[in-house]
């Protein structure tokens, strides 16, 4: 494989490898006909993301692979490592003006090389190995609620949030109106925890097409990475989601890059019976000037309870525990991976128990699907056709 | 018990902000007690605090373009409520662009003051986030133990140095001992000292003023008997001075501490319309 990135593209390449570096640890290069693509998965599997820049976005795009098999070579690289020749985005823009990237057959290094000003040239002589196919099962037809929103307006929205917060919920009210709100974990205490809540009005977004009353929470860490990369590229971000449970899906495109981020949500299965929490369920009231403040009868059970003793205060309803679902179907693939889950906690991303990885079913198998019969199908598995 | 307060005035909503930085910056956990006219932010002496108590005080009035209280009775028109001054601080720091702030209690599932930021967007609808902050409400009974501390009879008061120049000394000297000595005399000076096996410190202050005090019954006596040579010492946790000076963004129109030789030390800080008072008990 060889390509060649040229002046302004190579800060946004740049910005894609910091973006996807949000994500997760390693970083997978996949030369196909229609571009490279750079993807990566989160170590809970929770979370995905790719970007496919076409062969117009680069100087010369050669994938690859001799004739007549034409095999392409696929191979992931430490994140970290693949970061560093990217590290500082001001100086990428400052003083590279061409990026090659270069896989020779059979050789032992994947070469970067940063062609810089006054002639300097920077190669980074990277180590990696072969993979798999890395590839979430998401399809954004199956989805029945989307968004489309200029980057600038979720940006607002999200700083609003403690940068240390995990997750996420996005919601629909009346009027249209959008909310993102943080998410309480259920072991939290209700009565110690700040929630903030922010509106948008449907107008603010490009295109909103959502089911009334719906909501999904998913992780913030990992949006905030794609946020940036939207933000800084000036492109609308589109928000794909279904049910809670099912992985919300993220994209960016414009005529030479798809950008795709695919996160788990939090499923709840019970969500249609239960009734309105502090984390709101469906109907959340618009904000309005007719709060219930009903303190009198508050101070008066105060009154006459001890101050320490939290048994004056009403308990506040909570989402219900749910015990995670038993490993479905495909006992080697699934159980393989919840055992990596319990042991790899990863802080920000969703408690594992809560999400279910689904799209990650067996399409680490080599060699083809081999989805067991009662593993849920989000998208055909396009392998086959190719 | 009701309370609804709105902030529209973006000069008043940036003020208040910088009280509430600093509170949180002084009080992991603190009460606001509300009357008609003030608000005040206190910590009282407890263990658990270090000893250090707190007392702020700010007129409604300068900051607030509506305010209506309602306490517990009419005879007790007061609410204490205690919260986490960090939230609050947090809910207000993305809001200096706000068309409107307001702030009310609430009890939807748990006792709540909520902030309500009204903010521009290009949309026809302004963009509103609000902010549940959980508070706990103080019942009367509790509520002597946040009375306003007298002022200590103190052994010199003096005015502060310059406060940036203070806080750069005393961050310094943080790195070299857990413990610092404040002493000062009536002449206007002020000595900060630190002393540990390997090395001691003394950063000199020089012409600082006193503070003219008229106790209230006329009589100077006390102070005007001293020395003004000699020096009242207290030995502080530096930890807590460095906290103070770091949480001022403002520089006070009047800035002053009070020492209790061996004691105590009690700072003053006034700014045009908030007042802190700040108490550090002296090392054992």
């Amino acid at each position: 494989m060889k390509c060649i990135v040229a002046g302004g593209n190579v800060k946004v390449l740049g910005r894609a490898v910091h973006s996807l570096s949000r994500i997760g640890d390693e970083i997978y290069l996949e030369p196909t006909e229609s571009g490279l693509s750079l993807r990566t998965v989160n170590s809970s599997r929770s979370a995905f993301a790719s970007f496919l820049f076409a062969p117009l976005f680069f100087q010369l795009y050669e994938a690859g692979g001799a004739p007549p098999d034409r095999e392409l070579f696929r191979c992931k690289v430490l994140m970290k490592s693949f970061l560093g020749v990217f590290r500082s985005l001001p100086s990428l823009e400052k003083t590279v003006g061409k990026c090659l990237i270069l896989l020779k057959p059979q050789a032992s290094r994947l070469v970067v090389q940063l062609h810089c000003k006054y002639g300097v040239t920077k190669t980074h002589n990277l180590a990696f190995q072969e993979c798999e196919r890395l590839q979430a099962v998401f399809d954004t037809q199956r989805c029945t609620s989307s968004l489309c929103a200029p980057a600038r307006v979720l940006a607002e929205a999200v700083v609003h949030f403690p940068p240390t917060l995990a997750e996420v919920t996005l919601g629909t009210g009346p009027g249209g109106k959008i909310s993102l709100r943080n998410y309480v974990e259920d072991e939290a205490e209700p009565s110690k925890t700040m929630v903030t809540e922010l509106w948008l009005a449907k107008d603010e977004f490009e295109m909103v097409a959502v089911a009334p009353g719906s909501q999904i929470t998913f992780c913030l860490k990992e949006f905030r990475g794609l946020l940036t990369f939207a933000e800084a590229s000036n492109l609308p971000l589109t928000i794909h989601y279904d049910a809670p449970g099912r992985p919300a899906i993220f994209t960016l495109a414009d005529a030479v890059l798809e950008v795709h981020l695919v996160l788990a949500t939090l499923s709840d299965p019970e969500s249609d019976l239960q009734p309105p929490t502090a984390n709101g369920v469906s109907h959340l009231p618009a904000p309005s000037e007719d709060f219930t403040d009903d303190l009198e009868s508050y101070m008066i059970a105060m009154e006459t309870s001890a101050y320490e003793e939290a048994s004056g205060v009403p308990p506040s309803p909570t989402f219900p525990l749910h015990t995670p679902h038993p490993a479905e179907s495909d006992p080697e693939e699934e159980e393989e991976e919840e055992e990596e889950e319990e042991e790899g906690a990863v802080p920000g991303t969703p408690p594992h128990k809560k999400f279910r990885s689904l799209f990650f079913g067996s399409v680490l198998t080599p060699g083809g699907p081999g989805l067991a019969p009662t593993q849920e199908v989000l998208a055909e598995d396009s392998e086959e056709e190719s | 018990m009701r309370f609804r307060a709105k902030i529209v005035d973006l000069a008043c909503l940036n003020h208040f902000s910088r009280v509430i930085n600093t509170i949180a910056k002084l009080a992991k956990t603190c009460t606001l007690r509300l009357t008609v006219s003030k608000l005040y932010f206190i910590l009282s002496d407890k263990v658990a605090n270090g000893g250090v108590s707190m007392w702020c005080e700010l007129c409604q009035g300068n900051f607030f373009d509506e305010f209506q209280m309602e306490g517990v009775a009419a005879e007790h028109n007061e609410i204490y409520l205690e919260l986490v001054p960090e939230n609050l601080a947090r809910a207000l720091k993305t809001a200096q662009s706000a068309k409107a702030v307001k702030i009310k209690l609430t009890n939807k599932h748990c006792p709540c003051l909520r902030v309500a930021v009204e903010l521009p967007s290009l949309s026809s609808s302004s963009r509103i986030v609000t902010h549940d902050i959980p508070v706990g409400v103080i019942p009367r009974r509790l509520w002597n133990d946040f009375r306003e501390p007298n002022v200590p009879d103190f052994d010199v008061s003096i005015y502060l140095p310059v406060l940036k120049t203070m806080k750069s000394v005393v961050e310094r000297m943080k790195n070299l001992s857990n413990s610092i000595v404040i002493e000062a005399n009536l002449n206007g000076e002020m000595n900060l000292k630190i002393e540990t096996d390997l090395v001691s410190v003394t950063t000199h202050f020089k012409d600082l003023g006193n503070p003219p005090w008229t106790s209230e019954d006329g009589c100077q006596s006390s102070a005007q008997d001293r020395d003004p040579e000699s020096m009242a010492e207290a030995r502080i946790d530096i930890k807590k001075l460095q906290q103070l000076l770091a949480g001022q963004q403002v520089n006070p129109t009047k800035a002053l501490c009070n020492i209790v030789s061996k004691r105590i030390v009690h700072f003053i800080l006034l700014h045009e319309d908030v007042s802190l008072q700040y108490f550090i008990p002296a090392l054992a």
